[in-house]
């Protein structure tokens, strides 16, 4: 063939190659119904009239999005590889660290996996091109984070307990329904509900949280495999972030009748996302045995002043801060302590070890927490050390009595009294329930007929419900403790109780060749 | 203080998680394909009904008539993983990056008879609709479907059909000079051209399926194995008689797309069929009222293509399904 | 409504790609600020912050695509316009 210049077609920019690409694909369809092909997007009272003024912040193609997440990829899994090779595992900065791996596989890495399929449902249900694609990419990545995160701690199931049963004991062991719930609560809502609570709530103003401080943590702890898979996720993330405040301009701008459902959506997800990341207060403040920032400047940084920013963007719509923010604000020096001490109690019946914290370790909780710290934890850390020190370590065997709505035992104190244990009660239809907060109890009483189907762990046992199948609770020499743990596919004496003195642990100083002694002395 | 590591000390404790030890037959080291895709999916102890579907749970096995004792059988015979998905796509979009390339640079698809052009304008353009509905279907039986090993499957044919679409797109910017014209015209054509309508109805109805496994039937077992056969390699093949060779470059993507799924399909499909004959019956009779429709739907497109040819092709491309859908215990 | 002063940041990981992308961002950016972390640099700015193509290839010599930004991104905070040249997080108000 012979060679001609021909006239060059028209450059297109990154935004027209997009559209043209991508945004002609849906059609109206006429032989079926819209409300027959999208038959959820209506019952929520959000109104959408014009799909097609959706922005698309990042505009990836298809042939991008593989060549940039393959690019990642290759990375990521270079890292993995050398990792294991290496026996990377063994270069962390102690063996507690490894607890804090147990409680992402068993509590994020799920919760990865819920992101997937919600998104896959919003990929299917939203009518406009533009924000199907930005959710099936979403849905994708969420996949690929499922899978990396296994992957990655693959290598640390191999040497630690806690993790090998994670899937099993992700639908069963108590403290896991407060991630599960809170992920099958937004899945079972409504697509824009769906939408604000993961997209803009949980990924936008949460997020950062989790994955700023705790992987830049887990560098510092010398686990360069976790940071590697923490990073490269979270650049998805931004992608996803970025998703999240589109849609929830678009809603708002769409229709003003849009912004007071918007508004409760905020107050429940912003509250629901708040309860749920206590569990990462604590892996801040207490598991990390080399720590980077704690909880409350994490909360500042993250929430005060970017969580500010933002809602003041947001005010232009009528949108105001989330109900209750200031409580969280109040409780940023109490958070993880109540939350820590809850785990130390029930350390017994979680898969995952917990401990009292070394005076080095309480040196620095007095320094970031100087006006609660000395005052309201300390004695009852220092008491649970005497204790243990008398071979007396102090475990909680009774059944906590748990929130209603975030699920989590009810330990958290008082908006404005720390010595106080906040607790709601509501009736409803006869029954009674019970809340950790005012931000709980508001979510049950605007959906009561939801909240009162709650897989409520600890009553969930009490009425029998935690045995294998054909376990005769009343057949003599019955254990339940025993048949529990069967039930959680959980190994006493392996998984549960206290660092100190667990399997990990001996293991850990066979491998550094530590003599128990010189490991007192290390840590 | 010195710390030496003796290797022998450092042997594992476990060499997989429990529930890849339960499926491979004992405590041994696990591919990345099997620890990253079974059992992903909650199973039990759920929440709340859902808003949008309060009969069933969030993820519940009544979304289909087909029944497993075991959804995670459901296995990829590509072993795709996420990273092994986008790291194999990312190769195979290189190779066509370049033919697109080099196709712009010279302007070939311009050099094309006219009569060419417009044949490839009317009948390729408009099917970029049918790769948005094949997209749409995939990422409904991945929000639906049961067990993380056949949504996982799904999800990346929902971006794989993304992708195509976005290939047939190109492919309309590189005859209109990037003006977006021929798309605005392959779109009219998809609403209100009488060839496109019954293809239209039928995948209008594939979108309101409810059963996600009657869909991956209709979709990629059926509607998938006698379009793209009868459109890309074929439309190539007979455009290369008419020097237009240029064609199979562009359709590259699609060709190698097909033979890949295709071995994902058929072995979703035999498992399923295998493992009752209630499932059997059901996917049998799901294929065989697809085939008819889709072949119903498909004459028109083949006669847009192939004019008189167009009636002769389809019923070839039907033969070699038969054949295909014959291996996997099917009368279609 | 919160009356903190409103700021964007991005987060980048730390290795020889990002070197060149945070001193473009330094150069383009004269009231942000540079926080290093143990494996990530945090850049925050008050109000808006912009990711200039040029800059950046100007620093390496080399041409860069702009959409390779995400590859070592970890995080950012502001509303994204985005084109062939730049990158801009802002908030409106």
């Amino acid at each position: 063939m012979e060679k001609t210049t021909a006239t060059p077609p028209k450059k297109l920019g990154l935004k027209e190659k997009y559209a043209l690409m991508t945004r002609g694909l849906g059609w109206e369809p006429t032989y079926r119904g819209a409300d027959e092909l999208y038959d959820q997007i209506k019952f929520e009272g959000i109104k959408i009239h014009d799909w097609s003024k959706w922005e698309d912040p990042f505009r990836l193609t298809m042939e991008s999005y593989w060549k940039y997440q393959a690019e990642k990829e290759r990375k990521l899994y270079a890292i993995i590889d050398a990792f294991e090779q290496n026996n990377g595992h063994l270069n962390v900065s102690d063996g507690r660290y490894v607890n804090t791996l147990k409680l992402f596989l068993t509590g994020i890495t799920p919760a990865e996996y819920g992101a997937h399929r919600l998104f896959a449902m919003l990929g299917r249900q939203f009518p406009g091109v533009g924000a199907a694609i930005a959710c099936q990419m979403q849905a994708i990545d969420e996949l690929r984070h499922v899978q990396t995160q296994v992957h990655t701690i693959s290598q640390y199931n191999k040497f630690f307990s806690g993790m090998s049963e994670w899937r099993h004991m992700t639908d069963r062991v108590w403290y896991m329904s407060v991630p599960k719930s809170f992920f099958e609560d937004a899945m079972t809502a409504g697509p824009f509900e769906q939408m604000i609570a993961i997209s803009f709530s949980l990924e936008y103003l949460l997020t950062n949280l989790v994955f700023m401080p705790f992987m830049s943590a887990a560098a510092y702890n010398g686990d360069m495999a976790t940071v590697t898979f923490g990073f490269s996720s979270q650049s998805d993330e931004a992608r996803h972030m970025t998703l999240g405040l589109e849609c929830i301009k678009f809603v708002l701008e769409q229709d003003p009748a849009n912004v007071p459902i918007v508004q409760r959506y905020l107050d429940k997800w912003f509250w629901r996302g708040y309860r749920l990341l206590s569990l990462v207060s604590m892996m801040l403040d207490y598991m990390l045995p080399k720590k980077v920032m704690s909880w409350k400047e994490a909360w500042e940084i993250y929430f005060v002043q970017n969580g500010g920013s933002l809602f003041n963007d947001l005010s232009r719509y009528g949108i105001r801060m989330p109900k209750y923010w200031e409580q969280t604000v109040a409780s940023a020096d109490r958070l993880s302590h109540e939350t820590w001490n809850t785990f130390y109690n029930f350390a017994g019946a979680a898969a995952f070890h917990s401990w009292a914290p070394s005076d080095e370790d309480m040196a620095w909780l007095s320094e970031k927490y100087p006006d609660t710290f000395d005052q309201h934890y300390r004695p009852r850390f220092e008491w649970y050390r005497e204790q243990e020190a008398q071979g007396k370590r102090f475990y909680n065997n009774s059944l906590p009595m748990l929130c209603q709505t975030c699920q989590i035992p009810l330990n958290a104190s008082e908006p404005d009294d720390p010595t106080k244990t906040a607790y709601r009660e509501v009736e409803h239809e006869g029954n009674k329930y019970h809340f950790c907060s005012d931000g709980c109890r508001d979510i049950f009483c605007h959906e009561p007929e939801k909240y009162v189907q709650a897989w409520l762990p600890a009553n969930q046992v009490l009425q029998g419900n935690c045995f294998e199948p054909g376990v005769d609770p009343e057949a003599p020499g019955f254990d339940a403790a025993a048949e529990l743990f069967k039930y959680y596919r959980l190994t006493p004496g392996q998984d549960n109780g206290d660092y100190r003195g667990s399997k990990d642990e001996a293991n850990w100083l066979k491998w550094k060749g530590l003599a128990p002694a010189d490991a007192a002395e290390a840590a | 203080m010195s710390v030496e590591i003796k290797t022998a000390n450092l042997d594992p404790v476990r060499n997989t998680f429990g529930n890849v030890a339960r499926r491979i037959g004992g405590d041994k080291t696990a591919s990345r394909y099997q620890e990253g895709s079974f059992d992903l999916q909650p199973v039990t102890n759920f929440h709340y009904r859902p808003l949008w579907d309060p009969e069933r749970e969030l993820y519940d096995k009544r979304r289909t008539a087909i029944t497993m004792a075991d959804w995670d059988a459901l296995r990829d015979p590509r072993q795709f993983y996420y990273g092994s998905y986008v790291m194999h796509r990312s190769r195979l979009q290189d190779a066509s990056e370049k033919n697109y390339e080099l196709v712009e640079k010279h302007g070939l698809l311009k050099r094309l008879p006219k009569g060419l052009t417009r044949r490839l304008k009317a009948a390729l353009l408009p099917l970029r609709h049918v790769e948005w509905a094949a997209n749409n279907n995939n990422c409904y039986m991945t929000a639906y479907g049961y067990g993380s090993a056949i949504t996982q499957g799904t999800m990346y044919n929902t971006m794989d059909r993304l992708a195509i679409a976005q290939y047939l797109s190109r492919i309309g910017l590189l005859l209109d000079d990037n003006t977006g014209e021929s798309l605005e015209a392959a779109k009219e054509a998809w609403m209100s051209d009488p060839a496109w309508q019954p293809l239209r109805r039928l995948v209008e109805n594939s979108m309101v399926t409810k059963d996600w496994f009657e869909l991956f039937v209709t979709q990629n077992l059926v509607l998938d194995s006698l379009l793209h056969p009868l459109v890309y390699r074929r439309f190539a093949d007979e455009l290369s008689d008419e020097g237009a060779a240029v064609m199979a470059m562009l359709t590259e993507f699609m060709d190698a797309w097909f033979n890949d799924s295709s071995r994902w399909v058929d072995a979703t499909i035999k498992v399923a069929a295998a493992e009752s004959d209630q499932n059997k019956h059901l996917i049998n009779a799901w294929a065989r009222t697809a085939v008819a429709n889709v072949l119903d739907a498909l004459l028109p497109v083949a006669r847009l293509m192939y004019f008189e040819d167009g009636k002769k092709a389809l019923d070839e491309v039907y033969a070699a399904f038969q054949a295909r859908a014959a291996k996997l215990g099917l009368t279609v | 409504m919160s009356n903190v002063q409103s700021t964007v940041f991005v987060a980048l990981q730390t290795n020889d790609e990002t070197r060149p992308i945070v001193e473009a961002i330094e150069r383009d950016n004269p009231r942000a600020t540079v926080t290093r972390m143990p494996a990530m640099v945090k850049i925050d700015a008050p109000n808006r912050l912009v990711v200039r193509r040029e800059t950046v290839e100007d620093i390496t010599g080399m041409e860069w695509d702009l959409q390779a930004f995400q590859i070592n991104l970890i995080s950012l905070s502001g509303n994204v316009e985005e084109n062939d040249e730049e990158l801009v997080l802002h908030w409106n108000r």
